[in-house]
């Protein structure tokens, strides 16, 4: 009776589970068919089944350098992510493990700056970036994401930091290992689930943005966003290649995101339940 | 070192000058057709200025407007070219930050761009701040067969009253007809655009002289009541969703009688790769209600040079090409005459080849000169600008009182509802802006 009761709960959760994802695949996998029907064809709707036409790939191609684009997106995401590592370990490594009294305040005053609209600081980021020469730059944009994303990324390290007993970092004091090598040898080898769902997470994030990168480029660092945007059409219909081009945009960070899953669901959930 | 060694050496010393000089123009553009096949016939530019390189950054409409703008007023120097329309000319030009096309060349023949267009470029001071790419003023497409069949024969000239009777006539909903297809997606661009013109031609403006909001006047209540109705009665499904491109897919498709919207539209209906009515299509002018306004917009698309950029000099040389008779002449010889940017220049229309190729042409023609932007309404208006007003506050209201009438033909709210509300919103605005004292 239990096993019977059991196996119900099973096959009840699993097709939950199916329809669940496939409502958030949903969007992506009507991207991905609506790219292979032609203007006329995708402007229809739901009802329409795809030629298989490429001929949307073909346009998107002769219109745009996808590589050049390609190229911005890796550099800008991964280097915005390295930069916040850099940054977020030794700081959550010191809030998790010598905090103060101001240390909640510091993090929730961290998290807020994320609550603040990015338009409402658009004009005077802008005209640094103009003094600054950054305008257009993929140094500029790589810092400005690192910025943006680097509370998530202490958030996170913070979370699993504390996770990992103070008792094993004293030991290796106590063995004689410097600060330096406490936090090399001894706390990010234990860490790694946790910095690895991190930085996959965070290339996701800079991948993704969309708001910074359109405004801050033209085409020396334009990424990914940019291609996207560049399709869409006041007069003349577009959405079959505004569909090839988000396609082409997605599909690498689709790929990364599928090959390291385990990595990313076991990172994102480490410490959610004791 | 001898003789041969020193000529190879001042030539590679040359020629590395050469491409040190080389200046290298960014221009911001919409992705719309002809601005894509400019895009392609570069090379005869380049080929003539060697020393100018040029990069593209094609943007989407609303997005390229809120960089550009952003840029132009921090003075950050990303565009040396930008493509704007004729609403954000004047503005910009009133503030300064443009510069003027002083400098188009002895050959540019600016006397021969079309006056409607031309006016709307041309400052205070009266010199021209954009050159013109493309230009557009509204007009009916009509389905021949579907109008054949109801009857009726479409005048030249048809009254609103005439397109109503038409259109519910021609609607058989049960063979996928509507009879009409209208814009009703909110925007300032999109449905207002609309909206704003019909109402000149049902007597009704946005403001009276003293800049006071005139929604709450019967003839703004007459253009609304008649558009929700008609749309009701005889428009497709979901109206209120529906823009350039959804309209323009649903007449390509063979469900719409009669379609009225940018002449533009006319070389894609009549175009057989794309449309499955390509020979049914006829034109006639937009309708009137017999007050002496018709319902016709005006609308180019320019490129001019913002004040901050260091290269105005090349970027006047290229506006000069792309703006020309010989590119319109480059696009004949490479794409067909059928592909020529419409609405900038009297000489197209002068065209026998272009004639013959456009069957619309004289119907865009005459549509884009009965627009009368300096005295769009049949009562006086402080404003310029036939399916907008040309102050910087219109875009938000615009598309503010777009949301309501939207929301009203989507039966969300009643007509005079979305009219009181939108009074409401203008008034408050146009009191926070110093336009009413």
């Amino acid at each position: 009776m239990a096993r019977a009761v059991s196996t119900r709960r099973t096959v009840v959760f699993t097709i939950a589970a199916w329809i669940i994802a496939l409502i958030l695949f949903f969007p992506i996998l009507y991207t991905i068919i609506t790219s292979f029907k032609s203007e006329t064809e995708a402007i229809q709707g739901f009802g329409i089944v795809p030629s298989g036409t490429v001929e949307s790939y073909a346009a998107v191609q002769a219109q745009s350098n996808y590589f050049k684009f390609f190229l911005n997106s890796v550099i800008i995401s991964v280097g915005s992510t390295l930069l916040a590592l850099l940054v977020a370990v030794p700081a959550a490594w010191s809030m998790a493990f010598s905090p103060t009294r101001r240390t909640k305040d510091i993090l929730m005053w961290m998290l807020s700056t994320k609550m603040m609209p990015a338009v409402a600081v658009l004009v005077p980021i802008y005209l640094i970036f103009r003094d600054t020469g950054l305008l257009d730059s993929r140094v500029g944009l790589t810092v400005m994401l690192t910025l943006i994303n680097l509370p998530i990324v202490i958030w996170m390290l913070y979370t699993y930091f504390r996770e990992i007993p103070g008792e094993i970092l004293e030991a290796a004091r106590m063995d004689g290992a410097s600060l330096w090598g406490e936090i090399v040898y001894v706390l990010t080898p234990m860490a790694v689930p946790g910095i690895a769902s991190t930085m996959l997470l965070n290339i996701i994030l800079a991948w993704n943005e969309a708001f910074w990168t359109i405004r801050l480029t033209t085409t020396n660092a334009a990424p990914l966003t940019a291609f996207i945007a560049s399709f869409s059409s006041p007069q003349g219909l577009f959405w079959a290649k505004l569909s090839a081009a988000s396609t082409l945009a997605i599909a690498p960070i689709l790929i990364m995101g599928w090959f390291s899953q385990k990595q990313l669901v076991r990172g994102l959930t480490f410490g959610a339940v004791k | 070192m001898n003789l041969k060694t020193l000529l190879l050496g001042t030539c590679s010393a040359a020629l590395l000058c050469g491409f040190a000089n080389a200046e290298t123009l960014t221009i911001a553009t919409v992705n719309n057709g002809d601005m894509i096949r400019m895009q392609g016939l570069t090379d005869d530019f380049t080929a003539k200025n060697p020393d100018i390189e040029l990069n593209w950054v094609t943007l989407e409409e609303n997005v390229l407007r809120e960089r550009v703008t952003t840029d132009i007023a921090t003075k950050g120097g990303q565009y040396d070219i930008m493509t704007i329309g004729t609403y954000e000319v004047p503005i910009w030009a009133k503030q300064g930050w443009l510069v003027a096309l002083d400098n188009l060349g002895a050959d540019y023949d600016a006397d021969d761009l079309l006056p409607a267009i031309r006016s709307g470029l041309t400052g205070e001071d009266g010199k021209l701040y954009a050159a013109p790419f493309y230009g557009e003023s509204s007009f009916v497409m009509y389905r021949k067969d579907l109008m054949e069949k109801a009857g009726l024969t479409m005048p030249d000239a048809p009254t609103w009253e005439f397109i109503a009777d038409a259109a519910r006539k021609m609607t058989d909903r049960t063979a996928g007809i509507n009879g009409i297809c209208l814009r009703g997606k909110a925007g300032w661009g999109e449905n207002m655009a609309f909206l704003t013109a019909t109402a000149n031609a049902f007597g009704a403006r946005w403001f009276d002289e003293n800049w006071a909001p005139q929604f709450d006047q019967p003839e703004w209540k007459n253009t609304l009541d008649f558009y929700v109705k008609l749309m009701n009665d005889a428009g497709p499904q979901g109206a209120s969703s529906n823009g350039f491109n959804e309209n323009l897919a649903l007449f390509q498709q063979g469900n719409c009688g009669m379609w009225i919207d940018a002449t533009v539209a006319a070389s894609f209906v009549s175009n057989p790769k794309e449309s499955t009515v390509a020979d049914k299509v006829g034109y006639a002018l937009a309708p009137d209600t017999g007050l002496g306004k018709r319902g016709n917009w005006l609308w180019a698309w320019n490129l001019a040079i913002p004040a901050g950029t260091q290269k105005a000099e090349a970027a006047e040389k290229f506006i000069a090409w792309a703006t020309s008779k010989d590119y319109t002449k480059l696009v004949a010889e490479k794409e067909g005459w059928a592909n020529v940017p419409p609405g900038t220049r009297s000489s197209l229309y002068a065209n026998a080849d272009y004639e013959a190729a456009a069957p619309f042409a004289k119907m865009t023609l005459d549509s884009i000169n009965a627009a009368d932007p300096k005295n769009p309404a049949v009562k006086p208006v402080p404003y310029v600008g036939v399916q907008f007003v040309a102050i910087p506050e219109f875009q938000g209201l615009g598309t503010t009182v777009g949301q309501l009438f939207s929301a009203a033909l989507a039966g969300q709210m009643s007509v005079d509802d979305a009219l009181a509300q939108a009074q409401q919103v203008t008034t408050r605005e146009m009191t926070r802006a110093g336009y009413i004292k």
